[in-house]
């Protein structure tokens, strides 16, 4: 039966269908939902893992020891599962092995917006683009059939608007796959030298019997068109753009493995053309490769190399005109995120930025902090950079900035990458300070499990990593937890640990306001009596508190009661729980 | 047919994919060819939020552009007026007129534009405009404004009624059902 399924939910059920049997990943926009939709089969075990690399090895054994197997991961834990990729490609599969990658242009949740196809590229890897939920489906099943048949992990290349886009697909049924028998092979799967060096003419061999393939596969189309003034070259929402813009009009080759490349049908297809146009999002990727072909390529289209492309944009590309709507010629204020009322690291960056702190960030909700009116925070460059970013910042200043300069990392990201740079700073010795927000959850992706919350993907009870006896076990001896909405406490523990002489962990520790176990006390109250309109209150940024005629006014459908602001008013004009 | 588009925008929180679901479950019913598309992620955190649907016999691009939305349904006022641009010229937008301000206009930087209805319709806009959180408060929680935004965008299609009110009942749990139900009427019927 029909139904509408958003194109990650549509890999998941490719993922079912196709028999696939181990799950492994790690949460990250726009890619979170496939593996949430295939956790929801039971015949599928499904995990959430600690990092996207850890996600892949996993897979990985798991298509060793013989059963159909996937990992997804957004573009950037694409980099660091790189590692295991590029060699993977060399020792090849056992039962089948897909990876998906979720990328960003536009970057709507996202610190880059590189484009992933250079990465089937350079790992000499087949890569399959899905141009809707249908096609997300069946490229899915797709995959695991050229990943057995041509012995390599297959890429799925989403994008945030196949991933986040519901259209209609036709569901079937699960076909079960007996497990291939694992058999000792270490020419094929012990990738030392020597192993290497046999196995590198494989993975070359195989890209070009893969080329093959492509130069007669069905997901690489020609779609007729009377206009042969122009001949169209795409993939993906470009297609869909160009199809929306130009209709049948103009003839269309439309790429569904965008990674290795059909030579000869690109070739014949230019030259039934008057001029070959690419219509691609991000960097010139097939276009180069036209380039390199000697085909003359793009005439009067340009696309840039920056932001997503938009249906207007090919529109008037291709036709010289588009769509004009009704502009308003009044000033909007724009709407940033936020982070939420009730939000427990708002306390702690309040508490940075108080006291004038170097603050090196990480990737979270958290990265709010770094936005007025807190706008506590320096550097935020990926998972995990905060605190071994820190350590490198405390060596070179030689120690002069070790009272002044923390690293703040959520609990997610902590155990992603951040253990490790932790282990760093104190094997290497620099006396910093890290700040843990611990918020027991995954929040930024929309609320995942991870190895600090007790629970698992599947939302049963499992081991729960303590985080102190960690931060312990790697050799930092001070370790202290404190409560977020303590601000007083939150000051005191912070100068502390900056003034001690050696490297020391603070836990920032309460759950996101957001989780549904998590009882609030219910707003607070305002007294216009009391208030004098000196606006300390507004120093946290809280969406909760607004300045109305002079006075402080609390917005009962946001407030949760959490009680920050109060600590912050001198006047008791704000109502709730009265410390400091 | 040609395609149709409609855009549902609002701020990260107030239920503005719920309203687009229930959409396209009702137009996979009458047979069309349907894409939905949100935004997830950092978006949501309270920030400006767009959802597309778009239906026909054949649906291509999954979002609207500018000039290409037959309909706006705006969860908030601020948000149609930063939107316009994405209406076609003779489209019609509908609008809560619940204002939420943004964080540049609580920290004071910047100001709340005044008198927004009159100038969306000054610039030729097709504009209903109705108090849904009044609305939703009187069905009984301020949390169904996008089920009361639901029942006015209801009266530009024609699904009937029973059909609206099944919809709701598969996408909402069943002890908010009634006033869910109270919700959808006080806005189709205001």
């Amino acid at each position: 039966m029909k139904q509408l399924m958003l194109g990650n939910e549509a890999v998941a059920r490719g993922l079912y269908e196709a028999g696939c049997a181990f799950v492994s990943s790690y949460p990250g926009t726009p890619s979170t939902e496939i593996t949430e939709a295939a956790a929801k089969y039971p015949e599928i075990y499904a995990e959430w893992a600690p990092n996207e690399k850890v996600a892949m090895e996993a897979a990985f054994g798991a298509s060793l020891a013989g059963r159909r197997s996937f990992c997804g991961m957004k573009h950037v834990g694409l980099n660091v599962a790189a590692d295991p990729l590029f060699t993977i490609s060399y020792t090849g599969v056992n039962a089948g092995m897909v990876i998906a990658v979720a990328d960003d242009a536009g970057m709507h949740s996202s610190q880059n917006e590189q484009d992933s196809r250079h990465y089937a590229r350079a790992a000499k890897l087949p890569m399959l683009e899905p141009a809707d939920s249908a096609e997300s489906l069946a490229f899915a099943k797709l995959a695991y059939e050229l990943s057995e048949r041509f012995d390599t992990p297959v890429i799925l290349k989403m994008c945030t608007r196949i991933a986040h886009s519901q259209s209609v697909v036709e569901p079937g049924e699960r076909r079960e796959y007996p497990p291939r028998p694992y058999e000792k092979n270490p020419g094929k799967y012990i990738m030392m030298p020597g192993n290497a060096k046999r196995r590198h003419p494989v993975v070359e061999e195989r890209l070009q019997k893969l080329k093959e393939w492509a130069e007669t596969a069905p997901i690489n189309r020609v779609e007729p068109g009377q206009d042969r003034t122009l001949g169209i070259l795409t993939s993906s929402t470009s297609y869909q753009y160009v199809k929306e813009a130009c209709g049948d009009a103009y003839p269309v080759l439309k790429l569904g493995m965008v990674w290795p490349l059909p030579e000869r049908k690109i070739r014949e297809f230019a030259e039934t053309v008057e001029q070959l146009v690419v219509v691609e999002e991000l960097d010139s990727f097939l276009q180069d490769y036209c380039l390199g072909l000697g085909l003359a390529v793009t005439g009067e289209v340009s696309f840039p190399a920056v932001d997503e492309l938009t249906p207007n944009q090919v529109a008037y590309e291709l036709t010289r005109t588009h769509p004009v709507g009704v502009k308003l010629d009044v000033e909007i204020p724009p709407r940033p995120p936020v982070m939420c009322a009730g939000c427990p690291h708002r306390g702690l960056f309040y508490t940075l930025k108080k006291n004038n702190l170097t603050v090196l960030g990480d990737i979270g909700c958290y990265t709010l902090g770094a936005v007025a009116p807190l706008g506590a925070m320096d550097s935020t460059i990926c998972m995990g950079a905060s605190i071994s970013g820190l350590h490198g910042f405390n060596k070179a200043s030689g120690g002069e900035s070790e009272g002044r300069t923390v690293a703040v990392i959520g609990d997610s990201t902590f155990m992603h990458s951040g253990v490790t740079g932790l282990i760093n700073a104190a094997y290497n010795e620099s006396n910093s300070t890290v700040i843990i927000l611990d918020n027991s959850i995954t929040g930024m992706t929309g609320h995942q499990q991870n190895p600090t919350t007790g629970f698992n993907l599947k939302g049963d009870p499992c081991t729960k990593i303590d985080l102190e006896s960690l931060c312990r076990a790697v050799g930092i001896r001070r370790v202290r937890v404190v409560d977020p909405y303590d601000l007083a406490a939150c000051d005191q523990v912070v100068r502390e640990e900056l003034a001690a002489a050696e490297p020391s962990v603070i836990i920032s520790r309460r759950p996101c306001a957001l989780l549904k176990y998590v009882k609030h006390p219910g707003p607070i109250s305002s007294d216009p009596g009391k208030c004098v309109g000196c606006k300390s209150c507004m120093k946290i940024g809280c969406p909760a508190i607004s300045i109305a005629e002079g006075k402080a006014v609390i917005d009962n459908t946001l407030c949760t009661g959490c009680g920050v602001c109060a600590q912050l008013c001198k006047f008791e004009a704000l109502g709730g729980r009265k410390e400091g | 047919m040609e395609t149709k588009s409609i855009m549902i925008v609002g701020v990260g929180g107030q239920g503005t994919l719920l309203a687009s679901k229930l959409l396209g479950r009702l137009l996979l019913g009458r047979g069309f060819d349907v894409k939905v598309s949100e935004v997830h992620g950092m978006s949501q955190r309270g920030g400006s939020v767009v959802t597309y649907v778009r239906w026909g016999e054949k649906v291509y691009s999954p979002v609207i552009d500018k000039g290409q939305a037959d309909v706006i349904l705006s969860f908030e006022l601020l948000e149609a007026a930063r939107w316009t641009e994405y209406l076609k010229p003779g489209g019609r937008m509908i609008t809560n007129t619940q204002q939420m301000n943004p964080m540049p206009v609580i920290t004071g930087a910047m100001a709340y534009p005044q008198d927004l209805e009159r100038k969306l319709r000054a610039a030729g806009i097709d504009l209903d405009a109705l108090d849904a959180l009044s609305l939703a408060e009187r069905a009984g929680s301020s949390k169904a404004v996008n089920i009361v935004l639901m029942g006015r965008l209801s009266r530009w299609f024609d699904f009937t009624e029973a059909e609206w009110l099944e919809a709701i009942a598969q996408s909402v749990p069943p002890k908010f059902l009634e006033m869910n139900q109270r919700a959808f009427r006080l806005g189709r019927d205001a």
